[in-house]
């Protein structure tokens, strides 16, 4: 018998809980929002921060790296709007971009997106009451079970609500871009919400904008509610995270028959990054696919762990991932799939591979299977080690310096996932970002 | 041009090289014979710069400059190529993208200039006509999914491009068709030059029909135990090898 350990408050724990007090009565939403804010937060301080001793978070312990809660982010000011605007239409904002600045969406620096495309700001529509907004919050949610994504539900500021109706057909990306005006670090907390109807066809960008724009602890959570037919590429770009920030992203997605869902997510950057996934297929013959790529160095750190549930018959989900570590950094990935007695012939892949640069790095990787159908053919791999030696060979057999062989087989490992994605100038902007990372290494170091 | 001093190698504590001499002059094509095993590999590897190898004897020079003080690719930039008995696949690396940084970095070695792109596709051009590669191969990551005689095209194509000094090629006549027999062979006839010289390791007489050797050397038991010309292919093709163990092993 071990005795319950009931430890006390952490710190931040205290001083999250007092900006819940302080907050709750300005933040947005009807009573039933308020109401959903409170059972949120009451779940969220009765775990606690998430630590060790909690599985999924085993390797992320945020107990003992989150030594403080900074402030909540003020709303920005009028003037530092439309500095901020200045800036964007000087640097030229992809089209379609909805800007976010510290969590709030500013529908003045946004663009107007196409017929078939509603926007609107979280806050408003959790004033309002929406129903599908607020059901899609509550606690059906697989998500709503992680501590992080209950902290998220109680303190979400703001964020974006697209409608996508029902057999929309968007060709360009419709982005979602982060920046900041903030000139302290803060803390913000925002959720979006993407809602594709019918057989609509849509892709969904996140990047950001401008240097310092992801400072702080940022507690993001996106939601996508996809429904039949509907087919959804997703990426992510997570590069700008500065050192000593905190970033916790949930992405939860649920997804209707016959969808399709491509997902992928670029980690470069300081500080702490945990990435959770929760992917439910609750349609039946959907196809989903996952992929990652996190280059680490430094003492950097970054977590994905996705959490995916087979609920219906015939589905295929693939899962992707590459880590490549150098100096101390740590990687951790944990992947769970879940398949329920009624996802008869799922078919799941799941792969992660990981490339350790020095003897120092750490990657954590865990797969699991809980399988509770009988006919169905998942299979998961991970590998773990340093670049291949014969590789290396041949290159230089053929002139590549050591820097240069070593230069080129990084930059396929990484760029190998980003090839497959279907719009080429992502491809372009990813490869471009692998590169830039690439390029800091000191070169020859190891000649 | 090639010449390899008392060569003694060991690879943990097993010994596979034992004392090997073997001198290829300019312009000369000497074909290298031997059984499974003897060693053969081993020389083409520890000439190239593998790492993995424990020389505790001898010399590999080429135009008098020891290659075993050199890295890899220093060695390669001076103008030793290997086409490797199993070319190695390297996913995620598009052909192209490798054929021009190879070419670039030996270029840069050697104090030139950069090729323009256009210089550049024209040399890949006429690289791959004459050897009857597509152009949708050289857009496929490097290696990754060729069949055994396309790889080994593949590695002719670099040598043509690279235009090494000395070319040391690992039985590439396995795995190829009769056709690709002739267009290798085609193509690296093509080089032969008065200042340039060929190591051609294969168990064929059949290759050295179409490559015509000026030397056959015959490597038992880690070394060389019988150089002549031509003829002695043709003699190894009727009697075997075991007569040479018996020498290797006196
Ligand atoms: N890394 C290694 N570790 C241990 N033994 C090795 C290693 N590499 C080669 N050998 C051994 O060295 C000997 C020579 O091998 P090598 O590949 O050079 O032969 P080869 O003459 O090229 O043979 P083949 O005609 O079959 O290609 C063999 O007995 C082989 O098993
Ligand atoms: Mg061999």
């Amino acid at each position: 018998m071990t005795a319950q350990i009931i430890p006390s408050k952490t710190s931040a724990e205290v001083a999250l809980a007092e900006a819940f007090g302080t907050a709750r009565a300005k933040l947005p939403g009807n009573a039933e929002v308020a109401q959903l804010r409170e059972a949120s937060f009451e779940s969220f301080s009765k775990a606690g921060l998430p630590h060790r001793r909690i599985e999924s978070w085993h390797y992320t312990d945020l107990r003992a790296l989150m030594r403080e809660a900074l402030p909540l982010a003020q709303p920005p000011g009028a003037e530092a709007i439309a500095a901020l605007g200045k800036e964007m239409r000087a640097a030229g904002l992809p089209a379609q971009s909805l800007v976010l600045v510290d969590g709030v969406f500013i529908p003045e620096l946004s663009a107007k997106l196409p017929e078939g495309v509603r926007v609107s700001s979280l806050a408003a529509a959790l004033a309002e009451g929406r129903r599908d907004v607020v059901t899609a919050l509550s606690a059906e949610w697989a998500g709503v079970k992680d501590p992080i994504v209950s902290l998220n539900a109680a303190l979400m500021q703001d964020g974006v609500v697209i409608d996508i109706a029902p057999g929309t057909k968007l060709d360009a990306p419709i982005r979602l871009v982060y920046a900041s005006v903030s000139a302290t670090p803060v803390a913000h907390f925002s959720r979006s919400l993407v809602l594709v109807g019918t057989g609509a066809s849509v892709q969904i960008s996140e990047t950001s904008f401008g240097s310092g724009g992801r400072k702080g602890q940022i507690n993001n959570a996106l939601v996508i509610v996809g429904g039949d037919e509907c087919d959804i590429a997703h990426t992510l770009s997570l590069t700008d995270t500065e050192p000593g920030s905190l970033r916790l992203e949930s992405f939860m997605v649920k997804l209707g028959a016959k969808a399709h869902f491509d997902s992928f997510a670029l980690i470069t950057g300081g500080g702490i990054v945990r990435r959770q996934i929760f992917l439910r297929f609750d349609g039946a013959d959907t196809k989903a696919n996952l992929r990652g790529v996190s280059l680490l160095r430094g003492r950097e750190h970054a977590d994905t762990t996705l959490f995916v549930e087979h609920c219906a018959p015939g589905c295929e989900g693939r899962e992707n991932f590459r880590y490549i570590l150098d100096d101390e950094a740590v990687g951790v990935f944990q992947g769970r799939i879940h398949v329920a007695p009624a996802a008869q012939k799922t078919d799941s892949k799941m792969l992660c591979k990981a490339l350790l640069l020095t003897d120092k790095v750490a990657m954590n990787s865990k797969p699991e299977l809980e399988i509770f159908a009988d006919d169905v053919v998942c299979g998961h791999g991970a590998t773990c080690g340093g670049l291949n030696e014969d590789q290396i060979f041949y290159l230089q057999t053929r002139g590549l310096t050591f820097a240069q062989a070593e230069a080129l087989l990084l930059d396929a490992f990484g760029g190998e996932l980003v090839d497959e994605l279907p719009d080429e100038s992502l491809v372009a902007a990813f490869r471009a970002e692998i590169a830039a990372w690439l390029a800091k290494r000191p070169q020859g170091a190891r000649l | 041009m090639l010449e390899i001093r008392n060569l003694t190698v060991s690879i943990g504590d097993k010994t596979i090289l034992q004392g090997l001499n073997l001198t290829v002059r300019d312009g000369e094509v000497a074909a290298l014979m031997g059984p499974n095993g003897t060693g053969k590999s081993t020389l083409s590897y520890v000439c190239a710069g593998k790492s993995g190898y424990n020389v505790t004897s001898g010399e590999v020079l080429l135009d008098g400059v020891n290659l075993l003080e050199l890295d890899p690719d220093v060695r390669a930039a001076r103008g030793l190529f290997l086409a490797f008995q199993y070319p190695t696949e390297i996913p995620g690396v598009a052909t192209m993208t490798f054929l021009k940084a190879a070419l670039n970095a030996q270029r840069k070695q050697r104090g030139e200039e950069e090729l323009s792109t256009p210089a550049f596709m024209k040399k890949i051009k006429a690289a791959s006509d004459m050897l009857g590669i597509k152009s949708d191969m050289l857009k496929r990551s490097l290696n990754v999914g060729f069949s055994g005689g396309e790889k080994k095209r593949m590695d002719i194509l670099q040598m043509a491009l690279l235009e090494p000094k000395f070319g040391i090629l690992d039985e590439t006549d396995s795995g190829l068709d009769i056709d690709a027999l002739r267009i290798v062979a085609d193509g690296v006839n093509a080089l032969r030059a008065p200042d340039r010289a060929f190591l051609v390791i294969t168990h064929y007489q059949r290759l050295l029909e179409y490559i015509v050797p000026d030397t056959v050397h015959i490597m038992a038991q880690g070394r060389i135990v019988r150089s002549g010309g031509k003829e002695l292919a043709l003699e190894v093709e009727k009697s075997g090898y075991k007569n040479y163990e018996a020498t290797a092993a006196a």
